[in-house]
């Protein structure tokens, strides 16, 4: 995905919604800048398919030498797929964030909005100014 | 970068882990800076640290360096330090007490009223007029071989000795926290810059890397040192750490020696142990251990992911029943329990030492 078309949680996860048989799926993953704050990853967790998540609640971990990094949803959904063995390949994440290096797609809720999100300029200030 | 102890420090340079792996297999540059150093000169000055500190000073010969700890009078420890007796080129003896950048002000306050009794000795507080750089890892030697007199080089394990660098005041000693060979230098501020630019240059040729806050700790952790605030508190003797060796009784008295001699006689129901987690997720300062009927017997203190072992290693206090090599244990991790195996300390120790 091209992260000029994202929107951003705060807390440097991104999301993209595409269109698939007429439902919207949410994909989501975290930052090259996130990636880059963490540093030496060694373990990821990710939910099942079917789990609900909510906007601002956490939907995994992942861990660095340095430190634990809770993940949080930016949208309201379920799970609907993960992106399998990702947690086998961690240098994956780190080789294309935005792209391999998805993590989970969510078919957002009727009423799901992505208010409160940052677009791709808002949230390249948010991390110049960090 | 990130504020300790009124220093602005970094946590890392490039990576944790690239700056771990360097220093085991190569060398790490530290700017420790932080570390509080103390000075204490006069005909009287080992007496008065022979009453500070729980090993004894008077016995130590020009060059030796010590790890002793400081207690309160109930034996709680306040701090792990190392004691230098040095000797200059002009034939002065001092002795130095480098202390725990956190414990500082509580360090200069607890010692002030013991100095006060010693009129006669010259005290001061240099750490923030020097500074202070560790070069830590095999090639340590390859490196101040470059840079200093042969008498560095030929320094062995905890000793030290007041020299120059181009020219310019210098005390070395072979000392770290990183379980590898490795020097520690005392410097004038002024010349900082200048000594570190040097030892960089020096180690280009090795793959020398600036090291951070972050793997100064995993190194530390590996080896089994204790870090006081994690494994050391005034709620904590010097037995219950494991630091037995530490503590001298019966050749003098000191601060402390009264209720030591009563922790090593009847000593407290936990102790310090090591652990060896299965999965890839380290167990934190602060998770719980667990023991087969689902009862809490301990708790976390430090730990990480091992860069040089792959896996989760974690230093934790647990009941003196189960704290034997090979007990199996659950961490409670955010609420996952995860299995873990308490294994000896050091986990990690370098070759041929």
């Amino acid at each position: 995905m091209q992260p000029e078309q994202l929107k951003y949680n705060p807390s440097h996860e991104w999301v993209g919604v595409t269109e698939s048989g007429g439902e919207k799926i949410a994909v989501i993953g975290i930052t090259d800048f996130a990636l880059e704050q963490l540093t030496d990853l060694v373990y990821m967790a990710l939910p099942k398919v079917g789990t609900k998540v909510t906007a601002g609640t956490e939907f995994g971990e992942v861990e660095s030498v340095k430190a634990v990094s809770p993940l949080y949803s930016p949208v309201d959904g379920e799970v609907v797929e993960v992106h399998d063995g990702l947690a086998d390949q961690l240098e994956q994440l780190a080789a294309d964030p935005f792209g391999d290096g998805w993590m989970i797609k969510v078919k957002l809720a009727d009423d799901a909005k992505l208010d409160g999100l940052l677009d791709y300029a808002a949230y390249k200030q948010q991390c110049a100014n960090s | 970068m990130a504020e300790f102890a009124g220093f602005n420090m970094p946590i890392q340079y490039s990576s944790i882990v690239s700056e771990h792996t360097a220093t085991r297999q190569s060398a790490g540059l530290f700017d420790i800076s932080h570390m509080g150093r103390l000075r204490f000169e006069g005909p009287r000055a080992h007496l008065l640290l022979d009453h500070l500190l729980t090993r004894r000073v008077s016995d130590m010969q020009p060059g030796m360096i010590r790890y002793s700890l400081m207690c309160n009078e109930e034996g709680g420890t306040l701090d792990d330090v190392l004691i230098a007796n040095l000797e200059t080129p002009s034939n002065r003896h001092y002795f130095l007490l480098v202390v725990n950048a956190g414990n500082r002000a509580k360090i200069l306050k607890w010692i002030a009223p013991h100095v006060a009794d010693f009129p006669d000795v010259e005290f001061r507080d240099t750490t923030e007029s020097t500074a202070m750089i560790a070069l830590q890892g095999p090639k340590s030697a390859a490196i101040a071989e470059r840079l200093f007199t042969p008498k560095v080089t030929q320094l062995k394990n905890y000793h030290g000795l007041v020299t120059e660098q181009m020219k310019k005041p210098c005390i070395v000693s072979r000392t770290g926290y990183t379980g590898e060979d490795g020097f520690e230098f005392i410097v004038r501020a002024e010349d900082a810059a200048r000594v570190w630019e040097n030892l960089m240059l020096a180690g280009r040729e090795h793959g020398i890397e600036a090291v951070g806050l972050g793997a100064r700790d995993t190194l530390r952790l590996e080896a089994g040192m204790p870090l006081y605030g994690h494994e050391l508190s005034a709620a904590i003797d010097p037995y219950t750490a494991g630091l037995g060796f530490a503590v001298s009784l019966g050749d003098r008295s000191f601060l402390g020696s009264d209720a030591l001699g009563a922790f090593k006689a009847a000593p407290r129901s936990t102790k310090r142990i090591g652990l060896s987690l299965t999965g890839r997720r380290a167990a934190r300062e602060g998770a719980s251990l667990v023991d087969s009927d689902q009862r809490t017997v301990g708790s976390v203190t430090s730990g990480t992911f091992s860069p040089t072992l792959q896996r989760p290693i974690a230093m934790a206090y647990v009941a003196h029943e189960l704290a034997t090599t090979g007990t199996n244990i659950e961490v409670d991790i955010r609420g996952t329990r995860t299995e873990a195996q308490i294994v000896p300390l050091p986990f990690y120790k370098r070759a041929n030492s």
